[in-house]
């Protein structure tokens, strides 16, 4: 009870500005059709006015909240109007660009603890590869890729994959160094070879850097996916959603497009929060 | 033939301030079976001797045998535990999984990694401890299964870098009855670096005192305290104080010209 109170008084906040803000906002329309129509316009009537446009600058909460609902309950999710059917597009790129990412930054941490070139040679560009605008890449792979005939899941996949590599990389990379000198001076006492060290000492060190770095790259390959499905040409996915949205003005599916993912990732976050919970407790780490 | 022989030792390190000269002209012989004390202030090598007998650090200068063999050879064949200052035990390991880490490593049939388990932790008084995790262990418990660990294999040398540095004064008399018991019992040969005096007159049978700057031996004193007799009173005896009186001199020696 006591951590719910300080959260619904942040939300009841957040809504009351919001109200405040779409009235302000909005007003300029309802202004210019009383003045083309000759009328003059009360506080009440502005007020009415502005929570209830078709195409609002920002819509009302209660707006947002009833395109999610008809977006999420209000359609077969067959339905190309349902968010849960595009939801689950976005969902399947996500999840393969987060495995590919996954894999892609274990192995590169795994190849960048152990040898003292890629060391060297690949932070740098991995750093560099996320200082590059990925709204300015990801169209380019997205064309490239279907000229050479590769369409739908695939290229949305690679673009949530480079953007979630990095934090897994730079996470496993701290993680597989977290033993200190001790820890590796007790296992060359033991004379163990360099796979025994990783499997028994590295490795299992890692996991909590491990689990740190999947929440931040399931989100970021979210964020990827969103990007990858803005391009011209995709009907499918929240991040159409969005973009067909803006097209024709329709701010409340925009919106309600965006809260849709912001609570995808607040789920997969979640889950993996609850996977690292498991194997950690299971590994006699938490306590 | 003594088991540890170190001739003319000498290690410098580079460092951006220059070379440091950490151990100079060590000479050094210890035999079979006895418990050898290094004793001085940090900065005084004992540790970097500790650490050049288990191959851990390269001497500059000099020769040292560990078993007849280089040191290199002596960690490849297995010949030593080594016990560090803090105990180090694999969080997401029991103890028993912990005992068993060197033992995995080494090779062992599960079969026998129980039993050698089962019979270290029964030595280091943790008996029915095994299935616990370190967090659940006190320091001294979690110290005492890391002198397990390095039992749990054959090695005939035991090492061990101010092992009991870490724990309050009552546990640390306690272990060291426990560790006098235990040297006892497998007559290992063991080399034990310690701040303390009253711990490496009560321990040892040979002290090694050591001063720094360059890290040197100042003093080998051979303890006349009875071998297989140490109650923890013996630290109150004439005999003990006029050999700690000259670890203490030897310590003061070696800071004479320090200023």
């Amino acid at each position: 009870m006591k951590s719910v109170l300080p959260i619904l008084t942040v939300l009841a906040a957040i809504v009351v500005i919001w109200y405040g803000a779409a009235v302000g906002l909005n007003s300029k329309w309802t202004y210019d059709q009383a003045a083309r129509a000759g009328q003059d316009v009360s506080f009440s009537q502005l007020v009415t006015d502005t929570m209830t446009q078709e195409r609002p600058v920002l819509p009302a909460p209660h707006q947002v909240a009833k395109g999610l609902w008809e977006g999420v309950a209000g359609q077969k999710i067959t339905s190309k109007r349902s968010l849960v059917y595009h939801g689950g597009v976005t969902f399947s790129a996500t999840m393969a660009g987060f495995v590919l990412g996954a894999v892609a930054g274990i192995l590169l941490a795994v190849g960048i603890v152990h040898n003292r070139a890629m060391d060297m040679s690949v932070m740098p560009w991995a750093i560099a590869s996320q200082t590059i605008p990925i709204l300015a890449i990801a169209p380019m792979v997205i064309v490239v890729l279907a000229s050479l005939g590769i369409k739908g899941l695939l290229p949305k996949a690679i673009i949530a994959a480079y953007l979630s590599f990095f934090p897994i990389l730079v996470g496993m990379v701290k993680g597989l160094r977290a033993p200190d000198g001790m820890q590796l001076d007790l296992l060359r006492t033991y004379n163990a070879s360099g796979s025994e060290t990783f499997w028994k000492l590295r490795l299992p060190s890692s996991m909590p850097y491990f689990f740190a770095s999947l929440k931040v790259g399931i989100a970021a390959a979210l964020v990827g996916t969103i990007v990858a499905e803005l391009p011209a040409g995709a009907t499918q996915g929240l991040g159409a959603r969005l973009l067909s949205g803006s097209y024709y003005g329709q701010t409340i599916q925009i919106w309600a497009a965006l809260f849709a993912a912001a609570a995808l990732a607040a789920v997969l976050v979640i889950v993996v929060g609850a996977i690292e919970k498991v194997v950690l407790r299971k590994m006699g780490m938490a306590r | 033939m003594p088991v540890i022989e170190a001739k003319d030792l000498n290690l410098t390190f580079q460092t951006n301030d220059g070379p440091v000269h950490a151990l100079k002209d060590v000479n050094l012989a210890i035999e079979k079976g006895e418990f050898v004390s290094f004793i001085g202030p940090s900065g005084c090598g004992k540790t970097t001797f500790l650490r050049c007998i288990a191959a851990l650090e390269t001497p500059t200068g000099g020769s040292l045998t560990v078993n007849g063999m280089s040191p290199d050879d002596a960690r490849k064949a297995r010949s030593y535990g080594y016990v560090f200052q803090a105990a180090g035990l694999y969080p997401w390991r029991t103890i028993a999984g912990n005992i068993k880490l060197p033992l995995e490593i080494m090779g062992y049939s599960r079969a026998e990694m129980d039993q050698r388990v089962e019979k270290v932790l029964d030595l280091v008084d943790l008996g029915g401890f095994g299935k616990k995790f370190p967090w659940q262990l006190s320091g001294g418990m979690q110290q005492r299964a890391s002198i397990a660990r390095a039992l749990a294999f054959d090695a005939e040398i035991l090492l061990m870098d101010e092992p009991f540095g870490a724990l309050d004064e009552i546990v640390r008399d306690k272990l060291n009855e426990e560790l006098l018991k235990l040297w006892k019992r497998t007559e290992k040969t063991i080399g034990f670096v310690t701040h303390s005096i009253p711990e490496a007159v009560y321990l040892s049978t040979k002290i090694v005192v050591m001063s720094p700057r360059p890290g040197r031996i100042t003093d080998v004193i051979d303890s006349t305290l009875p071998r297989d007799e140490r109650p923890l009173e013996i630290r109150d005896s004439a005999e003990f104080l006029a050999i700690a009186h000259r670890v203490r001199e030897g310590l003061r020696a070696g800071h004479a010209y320090d200023e």
